[in-house]
């Protein structure tokens, strides 16, 4: 009874992947992979995801501290803040690509004070991916606080160490293999960003056009080059979760 | 399951409910420059007759071939060139022109005057992508007139450079002449474009298509696309 549901689910997360491999053009593989254009999304996504998941380890580590500290406070704030940690992984991305211009455009609420202009940039790029990718990394990390052992973090303070000795040499060993998890799922996702990217940041090549905005548009033109883009995406995304353990995955810290 | 086992029934029956209404869908993926039109003529269309429901799907005109080529159920489609209409079928009728226009936001901030100003590289450029049809009609235009503008930006569809512009995010974008008088930004006419004209293609892909195709074409409507600045075949 178990069975025939799980492996309809399996089914359904599969074929649609298998599909695409069945389809692809094998014998224009090459050229595709070659092209220029291929080379410069490629690594314009493999270095932005690279610096968003950069930016969202310094920001995304303290902020799940700070979330797995909150279970101690009143029912509003805490109940709040989960809400604005969760919200932009329910959101649909293009609303968070608006939502960035309103802020971060050049005529948004920031970003008319700014001295630079961020949309159409690299820059807008990065921000895009965190916005919709630093929540599975705090929720990850938060996930892998909420497991550990506390006690370890008390007694190591009443044995005279301090607060950031604690936390270098108790907290952060602990909860490691969350932080790589989580560092993971927002690489890959932050790879696979489109919708906040092409409303924010824009689509230019080499400079703002990801492989995932490169497949959308060569889905107009050239439907086997978009198969081969959508499989380097598919491989890129798989060899680095096939890289997670399962001890590594949220949820089964242990 | 005992507890879902009323609600799947619910759904099954809603199903199972559906065609039994009287209402004929006419389903309809047309160009996303086309949105004020259709959305004015599948209303009058629906009212003239009563039972039938027009569904339209709006999107860059290769898309919509794209999705139609992978069986998406069009009953009609209509885009902004022959090109885009040509990978799936020969058999279709040109029942409008556009043409490009320069759209730039009200006050004009950047002083964009003529056509020769978005060479100018400071300035912030939104264009259609070359994958789509206004990105090609831009394209020629460009060619015919010696430019080679840089963007910093080639957007999915027509509608997302007038986004852009409407925003106030870059400083101008190559539009239709139609998409200038639907948004809240200010037109500039360009000479050199009345040679790159846009010649849009409908063709009824099902017998259920026929009737809206037919209403498109038919004289009396050209008053709708007259109106909104679409020139005629």
């Amino acid at each position: 009874m178990l069975w025939v549901p799980a492996a309809l689910a399996a089914a359904l997360l599969v074929l649609p992947l298998v599909a695409l491999v069945v389809r692809a053009p094998w014998g224009r593989l090459g050229e595709v992979l070659v092209a220029s254009g291929t080379v410069s999304a490629l690594l314009l996504s493999l270095g932005t995801a690279a610096i968003a998941t950069l930016v969202s380890l310094l920001l995304g580590v303290p902020l799940a501290m700070v979330l797995a500290r909150s279970t101690a406070w009143p029912a509003v704030p805490r109940r709040l803040l989960r809400a604005v940690v969760t919200i932009p992984l329910v959101l649909p991305p293009v609303v968070g690509g608006v939502a960035l211009l309103m802020l971060l455009g050049r005529r948004g609420l920031l970003g008319q004070v700014l001295p630079f202009t961020l949309p159409f940039t690299p820059a807008a790029v990065v921000l895009a991916q965190v916005f919709v990718a630093m929540p599975f990394l705090v929720l990850a990390v938060e996930g892998a606080l909420a497991g550990s052992d506390r006690r370890l973090e008390a007694a190591a303070a009443t044995l005279g160490a301090s607060r950031f000795t604690v936390f270098r040499r108790i907290t952060l060993p602990l909860v490691a293999p969350g932080i790589a998890a989580g560092a993971l799922l927002c690489f890959t996702r932050a790879l696979g960003e489109f919708g906040a990217t092409i409303t924010f940041a824009g689509n230019l090549p080499g400079v703002t056009q990801t492989i995932p905005i490169a497949t959308y548009l060569q889905l107009q033109r050239d439907v086997p080059s978009a198969i081969v883009l959508s499989l380097v995406l598919m491989a890129v995304s798989i060899a680095v979760l096939v890289s997670l353990r399962d001890r590594w995955m949220p949820g089964v810290v242990r | 399951m005992r507890r879902i086992a009323p609600l799947l029934v619910l759904l099954l029956a809603g199903c199972a409910a559906a065609p039994a209404q009287q209402q004929q869908t006419v389903t309809v993926f047309a160009a996303a420059s086309l949105t004020e039109a259709f959305d004015e003529l599948a209303l009058r269309f629906e009212a003239a007759n009563p039972g039938v429901d027009v569904v339209l799907s709006y999107g860059g005109s290769s898309a919509l071939a794209t999705q139609i080529g992978e069986g998406a159920p069009a009953d009609v489609f209509a885009a902004a060139s022959e090109d885009a209409m040509q990978p799936l079928t020969d058999v279709y009728e040109v029942f409008a022109t556009n043409t490009l226009e320069l759209a730039v936001p009200i006050g004009n901030p950047a002083g964009v005057e003529a056509l020769a100003d978005l060479a100018e590289p400071a300035l912030v450029l939104a264009l259609c992508a070359p994958e789509v049809p206004c990105g090609a009609a831009s394209q020629a235009l460009f060619e015919a007139a010696g430019l080679a503008p840089v963007a910093d930006t080639y957007e999915q569809d027509v509608k997302a450079v007038l986004t852009k512009v409407e925003l106030g995010e870059v400083d101008a974008g190559l539009v239709y002449r139609t998409d200038v008088r639907s948004a809240d930004v200010e037109g500039i006419a360009l000479p050199e474009a009345e040679d790159v004209v846009n010649r849009y293609p409908i063709t009824a892909l099902t017998p259920a298509g026929g009737a809206f195709a037919d209403y498109v074409r038919s004289a009396e409507r050209r008053a709708v696309l007259d109106r909104l600045g679409f020139g005629a075949p």
